[in-house]
């Protein structure tokens, strides 16, 4: 495979995380706990769809198939999306909600660090700007896993809860698609495996504060990344691609 | 937002004459009055009530643009909306802590909200079964809100004025941007243009309504004008939007829902300005009143993540004090 092929194949998948994550989150929009979340959860939401576009946007162009974001985003079957597990789980509560994000945003702190330095110049300048939106999602994030932690005890009893819900899914972030070996030789892309250590410390850190334990977790769930999604994703999708489905080709 | 938020209020007072000739002529000599200045009870009152009905009115108003967030046609649309819709809270935001100056709290205004005993804009008691109902709203309903709330940007009472400033700048980008959704419509294809037209025809009556009543059936605004919260009647205002409305309809091709509409050069003092057909008041009383098509789902839905919420906002409020212990022992263990 051409090396301009594997990355806009790599790129989309990475995209397909954030239009994903975003996606969800923006399912919260205008039903938070507190007015305040109802405007930091859209933000969040908006970073990572602003993230999507600029990843569709520069691997549909280096495919060179004629696919614009939108046809990435919204015109392929189940199977070609390429997001990890985690990023389509269902919202659940909002220690869910909060656990996810942090999970994700964990990881893609030091992902974007590391993209600073890509051979890949349009990619240095999205992680200097990804960098930045993401260091906010760690910290919000972040912040209420400890508060509901060392909240309540039913805030406790809910954290513990997505704890085991959600820790099983963390594993598939850090496994790489073969188009991602290729832009990780190239140098194009990060090593997600090289992540791990500052995913663990940054998670180790809230739950310390959290008085959360990071579970054993035998059997980790993946799939995504090979396109073999959970039930939820095809609900997902139905609801994403109802227009583009119901009136194809037009302009909006 | 609104006019509408002045129904039945009650401007009684019992202040004494002086008080209320000095406080008159404070107003009349445009001075802004703050929140700690002494004003009669029935101003505090007319004030915590308006601007609590127009943050509850926002975001209630989160709710029917919301419902198309995850189905938004384009990632552009996507993001616009989203962000639009967040706008929407912020304003909420603003405004409730405008009216949190007056000496009510935002827990207390949202009580009020879910009870039903505050009321906020009967234009969000209509569904959006459509995605050109968030072309129909922007253009429309933004655009109805922004007749109403440039005037308030000079209301007497200052924290008001001043959130009003910050608020019609975005709500007139609100505007724009739902117009040029329609407009893209409308220069679609046949369905989208369909689509548009059947958005314009539901929302088109219901935007007139929220200047509320006409001037000569509604009883209460002398003292607001008098008081400087109100600068134009509800009929001034609505003229005003009919006029800047009409022709925007035209030069898309689409049809505004009143076969009565014409122009009539002898309106505005013979500038000219359109005539329009009766407006059905029954209808707007009936949302008013309860009978809307989403006034119950509204509010459930408020209710619901109010709730649903309540573990959440008991959490942080555990936290902070856990951790305020902490450090008042940290600090004593220290000295
Ligand atoms: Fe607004
Ligand atoms: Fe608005």
């Amino acid at each position: 495979m051409k090396p301009a092929a594997a990355l806009a194949d790599a790129l989309i998948t990475l995209g397909d995380d954030h239009l994903i994550l975003g996606h969800r989150l923006s399912q919260w929009c205008g039903h938070a706990p507190m007015l305040e979340e109802d405007l930091s959860m859209p933000n969040m939401a908006l970073d990572m769809l602003g993230q999507a576009r600029n990843l569709y946007t520069y691997a549909g162009g280096l495919e060179n198939k004629g696919r614009n974001e939108d046809d990435l985003a919204y015109l392929r079957t189940d199977r070609e999306y390429k997001n990890c597990l985690l990023v389509e789980r269902p919202n659940g509560d909002f220690a869910h909600t909060m656990l996810r994000q942090l999970y994700f945003a964990a990881f893609m702190h030091p992902f974007w660090q590391a993209a600073t330095t890509s051979a890949d110049d349009k990619i240095q300048g999205f992680a200097e700007k990804a960098v930045k939106e993401i260091a906010y999602h760690i910290r919000h994030a972040g912040e209420w896993v400890i508060r509901l932690g060392d909240g309540t005890e039913e805030s406790a009893q809910r954290m513990g809860e997505a704890v085991i819900a959600l820790h099983g899914y963390t594993d598939e972030l850090f496994s790489t698609t073969d188009t991602m070996q290729i832009c990780i030789e190239a140098n194009l892309l990060p090593d997600p495996e090289r992540l791990r250590d500052q995913w663990d410390q940054t998670i180790e850190q809230v739950f310390a504060e959290a008085f959360l334990t990071i579970p054993e977790i035998p059997f980790p769930q993946e799939g995504g990344r090979d396109g073999r999604h959970t039930e939820d994703f095809g609900h997902l999708l139905s609801e994403l691609q109802y227009m583009q489905r119901t009136y194809p080709g037009m302009t909006w | 937002m609104y006019s509408q938020g002045l129904i039945g209020t009650n401007t009684e007072t019992e202040e004494s004459e002086e008080f209320l000739a000095a406080f008159q002529a404070r107003i009349d000599r445009e001075e802004k009055i703050e929140a700690n200045d002494p004003m009669p009870e029935a101003y505090r009152k007319t004030l915590i009530r308006q601007i609590g009905q127009h943050a509850h009115s926002e975001i209630v108003g989160m709710l029917p643009e919301g419902n198309w967030i995850t189905r938004a046609p384009t990632l552009r649309r996507k993001l616009a909306l989203l962000a639009k819709v967040q706008d929407e809270g912020g304003h909420g935001l603003y405004l409730y802590s405008a009216a949190e100056t007056l000496g009510i709290s935002r827990e207390q205004m949202t009580e009020e909200l879910l009870t039903g005993k505050a009321k906020y804009s009967s234009i969000f008691n209509y569904p959006t079964p459509s995605w050109a109902d968030m072309g129909a709203i922007g253009w429309l309903v933004d655009g109805a809100a922004i007749m109403n709330q440039v005037p308030l940007c000079r209301c007497s009472f200052g924290p008001y004025a001043r959130a009003m400033v910050r608020i019609c700048k975005e709500e007139s980008f609100h505007q724009r941007q739902g117009y040029e959704l329609m407009s893209v419509l409308a220069k679609g294809a046949p369905e989208q243009k369909q689509m548009a037209q059947d958005a314009l025809n539901r929302w088109w009556w219901p935007s007139l309504m929220m200047f509320g009543p006409y001037d000569s059936d509604s009883s209460h605004s002398d003292q607001n004008m008098e008081w400087k919260i109100k600068r134009f009647s509800n009929d001034e205002l609505r003229q005003k939007f009919v006029d800047a409305t009409v022709p925007q309809a035209e030069l898309i091709g689409l049809t505004m829902p009143d076969p009565d509409l014409k122009w009539n050069p002898d309106r505005n003092k013979g500038q000219g300005g359109y005539d329009i057909g009766e407006i059905d008041w029954s209808e707007f009383w009936r949302v008013v009143k309860g009978g809307g098509p989403m006034n119950r789902d509204r509010i459930a839905a408020r209710t619901k993540a109010w709730e649903d919420g309540a573990w959440v906002r008991e959490a942080a409020l555990a936290h902070a004090d856990k951790r305020r212990a902490r450090r008042a022992a940290a600090q004593e263990a220290a000295e």
